[in-house]
């Protein structure tokens, strides 16, 4: 047979994984997914090389008129202190990518492990972590980020950090439940009776397993994070130095902006929908894909 | 004892009791089980589901986790009693000396991880052997439990083999730090009724040529029939019959044999003959019946069984042991079956509308 892969793009008709199994195995992403994660990638990109690029300096003002429309020389228009939107809609990225990524790793290193060690030992360690997550998820989320960031100050490295702890509990639950989920399997049994210390058997056995849901809610969890930014952005207790797409939005949505030049607010706004559902979108469509082939061990 | 190591027993099992603690109660499902077993021996121990067995080999391999499980008694390997070792003293056993096959080749491979790491990973560790040493150990350990074109198997993932394959990679896999004893643990359950001979054959050869001793788990008497040296027979978390496999199926005289017995459909049978299936269901563990455990489902059942619990004693041949009040077969037996039937006792009816039965029937080995 000339069965190579999974990839199923070039394969003949007969080594089909639908045709092999008898159940409808969607074996592939999706036109939609590669949209999506294309909108990711430029973004990133963009966000990255942004001191690169030959755009206008994103706080200069003057460089087109006060509140220009969109046009040829400055394609997002421009503020009312006349700085060029579409650069600022380019290096707000950055600011809101880095809270969106920093904070939720910190949230999968943290939480992920915490929700591992519950789910492993479980007894009275597993009593112990759960109950702190249950506090922290009750505890008010935005009671904590005020608190914080009110306190320590309105720093990236500080804004970044609340967010991720406040990523912590949910992404525990998750690593909890599936570690959970996954000691009962027999491989972890027949790891231990071979020999393997439970440092291993964590690692080597349960982490690549856990990994994958993981994942996928590290897009859920960017897309999530991004959208707090800009709540927190709204309240004022975003980064102070800097701009985010967030703190953009609150700028340009003084009734009179909005009225006289939409896009000022508009053009942010549009970054971050899209973002957000790409994150959502590609999250959710890579969750979706890892199912099939957790169903593809049943089956086979 | 060092000295006599030759001759002692590999596995003495005495007074083993494991109890799960519960909301609701202590639940005993291992109530006093003693066995012995030699090097290269074999053993089956049959039951129905919750009879003990599987917790039993799990208590002896040290694989009941939680702080909610307790277990007494002594479970000698080579001498010395594995329920007292730290999880690092068993570590050294794990693997190089016990070793264990599970129930269900679904979930006793991890689905992320090759079949060359499964097999080789502990080998690399307990051998310290180097990568291609561990790889041709690999390939010819596959080869050894046929499976085809080893090579290629060792880049395939578990969900890439059938069950009866990945079976195979399992036992593979608890064979490859060559254990001095092996528990099989409901090995072809999950699987296919072709591949289960299959199976239970291959079992049975590497077992031969590795002098290895083995404890073969299963609810069915048809299993153990013909591949095991002595069968143990389960019921309740307690011992009700043992004995050397022939001359258990020459004389079967627990009334749970051969309850166990009669339920097992022969293609002899004519067709719509109707399955003796044994009436009622196993009693609670946490509050265990003060008899005898099998006395509310027992044909055979007097008085006597209700209120004071037999002990396992040898009967006629020195190796046959049974714990019952009244053997199959006794005339006790006929004396209270009569008088059941005459009461119509639903177990005792069950028995007599079935016809199937003949005693000295057997079952293809």
């Amino acid at each position: 047979m000339g069965q190579k892969g999974l990839s199923g793009m070039d394969a003949p008709v007969q080594t089909d994984p639908e045709e092999q199994f008898g159940v409808a195995v969607v074996r592939r992403l999706g036109a939609g997914f590669w949209i999506a994660a294309s909108w990711i990638v430029v973004m990133v990109a963009a966000a990255v090389l942004a001191p690169w690029l030959p755009i206008a300096d994103p706080n200069e003002t003057g460089v087109g008129g006060r509140m220009d429309g969109p046009g040829w020389s400055n394609w997002f228009g421009t503020d009312s202190n006349g700085r060029d939107m579409f650069s600022r809609t380019i290096w707000g990225a950055r600011v809101s990518l880095i809270v969106g990524f920093f904070s939720i790793l910190l949230g999968i290193c943290v939480g992920g492990t915490l929700g591992m060690i519950a789910g492993y030992f479980r007894g009275i360690v597993d009593r112990v972590i759960s109950f702190s997550v249950f506090v922290l998820l009750a505890f008010p989320a935005l009671v904590l980020a005020l608190l914080v960031i009110g306190l320590a100050g309105q720093t990236l490295p500080i804004v970044t950090m609340t967010l991720g702890i406040l990523a912590i509990a949910p992404i525990a639950r998750l690593s909890r439940a599936t570690t959970l989920a996954y000691s009962e399997r027999e491989f972890v049994a027949a790891a231990r009776v071979l020999g393997a210390t439970d440092r291993r058997i964590m690692i080597r056995e349960l982490l690549p397993n856990v990994l994958i849901p993981m994942g996928a809610l590290t897009l859920l969890g960017m897309a999530i994070t991004i959208v707090v930014e800009g709540g927190l952005a709204f309240l004022g207790l975003s980064v102070e130095e800097g701009f985010s797409w967030g703190k953009m939005i609150v700028l340009g949505s003084s009734p009179r902006t909005l009225r006289e030049g939409p896009w000022v607010a508009m053009f942010p706004i549009g970054a971050m929908f899209m973002t957000v559902l790409a994150l959502n979108f590609a999250g959710d469509r890579l969750r979706e894909y890892f199912d099939v082939r957790e169903l593809g061990i049943g089956v086979g | 004892m060092p000295d006599n190591v030759a001759n002692s027993p590999l596995l003495e099992v005495d007074d083993l009791r494991t109890t799960f603690t519960i909301p609701t109660g202590d639940v005993k499902a291992v109530r006093g089980v003693s066995f012995t077993l030699d090097r290269g021996r074999t053993l089956g121990i049959v039951g129905e589901s919750g009879s003990g067995k599987t917790v039993l080999a799990r208590s002896i391999m040290r694989l009941n986790l939680g702080t909610n499980v307790t277990t007494t008694g002594t479970a000698a390997f080579d001498g010395n009693d594995v329920l007292t070792r730290s999880p690092s003293e068993m570590r050294q056993l794990w693997g190089s000396e016990m070793a264990m096959v599970f129930q269900d080749p679904m979930t006793s491979l991890n689905p992320l991880v090759r079949v060359q790491r499964q097999v080789t990973e502990h080998l690399c560790r307990h051998l310290n052997l180097n990568r291609s040493e561990a790889r041709q150990a690999a390939v010819d350990l596959l080869r050894e439990v046929r499976i085809p074109d080893p090579d290629t198997r060792l880049r395939s993932f578990p969900h890439e083999l059938s069950g009866g394959m990945r079976q195979r990679v399992c036992i593979a896999v608890a064979l490859a730090c060559e254990p001095s004893l092996l528990f099989a643990d409901e090995p072809t359950t999950a699987l296919d009724v072709t591949v289960q001979h299959q199976i239970l054959n291959l079992l049975s050869r590497e077992q031969a040529d590795r002098e290895m001793a083995m404890v073969l788990v299963t609810h069915d008497l048809g299993v153990v029939a013909g591949r095991t040296d002595d069968t143990m027979v389960m019921y309740a978390g307690t011992v009700a019959e043992y004995a050397p496999t022939v001359s258990l199926f020459a004389d079967m005289r627990h009334p749970y044999s051969e309850a166990l017995m009669r339920s097992i459909p022969l293609t002899s049978f004519p067709s719509h003959t109707r399955l003796a299936a044994i009436t009622g269901r196993p009693p609670d563990l946490i509050d265990p019946p003060t008899g005898c455990a099998f006395s509310p489902r027992c044909p055979y059942v007097q008085d006597h069984c209700v209120n004071e619990a037999p002990p396992l004693v040898e009967i006629d041949d020195p190796a046959h042991r049974l714990a019952c009040w009244t053997p199959v077969g006794s005339p006790e037996a006929l004396t209270a079956f009569e008088k059941n039937l005459a009461a119509g006792l639903p177990q005792a009816v069950a028995v007599d509308v079935s016809t199937t039965w003949s005693p000295t029937g057997g079952v293809d080995g």
